[in-house]
């Protein structure tokens, strides 16, 4: 057993993340003491109980004051921890844009390495060592970390089960309003959400996901209907989301979210490396591209080639047809 | 206005790439400019000129990389980057992010910029790691995933990508920001940028002209040792079929079978 584990922890919709909830489970089956930080001047008392639940044995809010960027917020709260004397064995960060964040700021702070992209740990004669996959999960790479902890890891979602450990979890307010340095120079001005109604990608057990190749914005309509009629989310390649033709939310892949669903629908996606690696661990992928050597076919269980522009408004009529019996 | 771009010359991405036996990434290859990166140029090319004759502009491109992976950087002088900063030691190799930060920290510390603009993550790595580290070491505030951006007098205004949709920043520089890819159409080279970029300067520096030595950087600074790899197993593919007309069907069938219609 490790003495003590932080955890990086995030909020989604006033709740305790899924991510956050795997990462606290495992840390409280590798350590005595596990600390979750949280940026904010206060917690919830639901959230403190499901922070205790996984096995969380303190909770540590890091208050920044508002409008400012919380991965750095966390980052300067975890390092004055430290200053104070803590000595924690390793940090888990989640793989979001707040993880990195705070990974990254805190490894610089502390002239510590980061580990990106980790998809399991064990310990070995009291050191972690930490297994992440490379090119496009075709192989996975067993790192040690030599030098002084904290060992820094940022950890991709759906690595753990989440698993109860009840624990009495305390609350402590860290205020860093009056060292925030360079951080004060940023201001959020406004945050605007861009979420769709339907199931959670994330946690959906099927998933319609479109790329480039349903040819423009206006045709994502074709994905909705898909996805509505199977009762699965939709889903989309990074490539549709950086042109601006759907929201961050949906993007499926290595910076976006990792899915697990019964069915992956791959539709005009190609199959980049960075997408893969999303959605490699669907049961069952059914691909349609135009292009025969698209390498989505090769982890397709079903492939078609041909045009999306008949195959899915057939697919969608001949579904409706089942559903409306007349 | 004084922009410094991040730019990583990377393997081919359409190519197998390979670990060597040192656990390394196999870059003994040609290396070409990484696509992302082309992004954060033509974002610091429309900045400065947003800024019209007001300014004395400049775009600078940053490279750590073999001394022969000078390619990559005479594509972004092609593209209108001013002038370039080679950083190239043998102690370099292996060096893990946040060896590569402080590498470029030590170099971008040189000089006085306004804005350093980087991608979010690079083609072959896909960590997204190095740019906030490097920020925090220029103590510089950083913002991330940005797909739009502006100057507003000394500072930028910006949108960030969130998880839940995005925000919109302001942030005072000096500053950081890393560049989603599409968030700018990067123009094509001229023949006459092509030209110019055979000329342009390309300051070559070591880890002496940084005042940094090996035990700072490279395999000796890396403080993450590989110790075991093995693969895994692959998904093998099933059944392709070309569509004639009737491949709906078969995707309905398919559907039955796993018992999802």
């Amino acid at each position: 057993m490790l003495n003590e584990i932080w955890v990086s922890a995030e909020l989604d919709g006033g709740i305790a993340s899924v991510s956050t909830r795997e990462l606290v489970s495992w840390a409280a089956s590798l350590a005595q003491e596990v600390v979750a930080f949280v940026a904010g001047s206060e917690l919830e008392a639901n959230v403190v109980d499901q922070l205790g639940e996984c096995g969380a044995t303190r909770a540590i809010c890091v208050d920044g004051g508002s409008s400012l960027p919380s991965g750095g917020v966390l980052a300067l709260g975890m390092y004055e921890e430290i200053q104070q004397g803590s000595a924690p064995s390793a940090i888990f960060f989640e793989d979001s844009h707040q993880g990195r964040d705070a990974a990254s700021r805190l490894s610089a702070k502390l002239n510590v390495p980061v580990v990106s992209n980790v998809v399991g740990l064990s310990i070995d004669d009291g050191r972690i060592i930490a297994h992440n996959t490379i090119f496009g999960a075709k192989e996975q790479v067993s790192t040690v970390i030599v030098g002084p902890d904290p060992s820094l890891f940022v950890i991709k979602a759906k690595s753990f089960e989440i698993d109860s450990h009840p624990k009495v979890c305390e609350v402590k307010v860290v205020d860093v309003t009056k060292l925030l340095g360079h951080l004060d120079r940023v201001k959020i001005i406004n945050s605007f959400r861009e979420e769709r109604t339907g199931p959670k990608l994330a946690d959906a057990d099927i998933v319609v996901a479109g790329g480039r190749g349903i040819g423009s914005a206006e045709n994502f309509h074709l994905i909705e209907e898909l996805a509505e009629l199977l009762g699965g989310a939709v889903g989309a390649s990074r490539a549709i989301v950086d042109s601006g033709w759907v929201p961050y939310s949906l993007q499926v892949g290595q910076t976006g979210k990792s899915v697990t669903p019964s069915l992956y629908f791959a539709i005009g996606i190609s199959g980049a490396t960075q997408h893969i690696v999303g959605m490699k661990g669907a049961r069952s992928i059914i691909a349609i591209n135009k292009d025969r050597t698209a390498p989505i076919f090769s982890i397709s269980d079903l492939g078609v080639v041909g045009d999306v522009h008949t195959v899915l408004p057939s697919l969608i009529d001949a579904l409706k047809a089942r559903r409306s019996p007349t | 206005m004084k922009i410094a771009v991040l730019i990583k010359q990377i393997p081919d991405p359409v190519a197998p790439m390979y670990l060597d036996a040192d656990f390394r990434l196999d870059r003994t290859g040609k290396l070409l400019l990484d696509e992302a990166d082309t992004y954060g140029i033509e974002t610091a090319l429309q900045l400065i000129e947003s800024q019209g004759s007001q300014g004395d502009g400049e775009v600078v491109v940053f490279s750590v990389a073999p001394k022969s992976g000078i390619s990559g950087i005479r594509s972004a002088l092609a593209l209108g980057a001013s002038r370039a900063v080679l950083i190239s030691d043998e102690s370099i190799a292996g060096s893990d992010a946040l060896s590569t930060a402080k590498v470029l920290a030590a170099a971008i510390k040189r000089e006085s910029f306004d804005l350093v603009i980087a991608a979010t993550e690079s083609t072959d790595g896909y960590s997204g790691i190095m740019p906030v580290q490097l920020a925090e070491l220029l103590e510089f505030p950083s913002i991330t995933f940005v797909r739009k951006v502006e100057i507003v007098k000394d500072t930028i205004v910006a949108e960030c990508q969130t998880e839940q949709g995005y925000d919109k920043i302001e942030v005072r520089l000096p500053a950081l920001i890393t560049v989603t890819a599409k968030s700018v159409e990067p123009r094509y080279p001229s023949f006459k940028g092509i030209m110019a970029a055979k000329t342009k300067p390309c300051l070559e520096l070591g880890l002496v002209d940084l005042g940094l030595t090996p035990d700072d950087v490279g395999s000796l600074g890396a403080r993450q040792r590989v110790v075991g790899i093995e693969s895994l197993p692959q998904r093998e593919s099933g059944f392709i079929i070309e569509d004639s007309g009737d491949a709906y069907l078969k995707i309905l069938d398919f559907l039955e079978q796993l018992k999802l219609i």
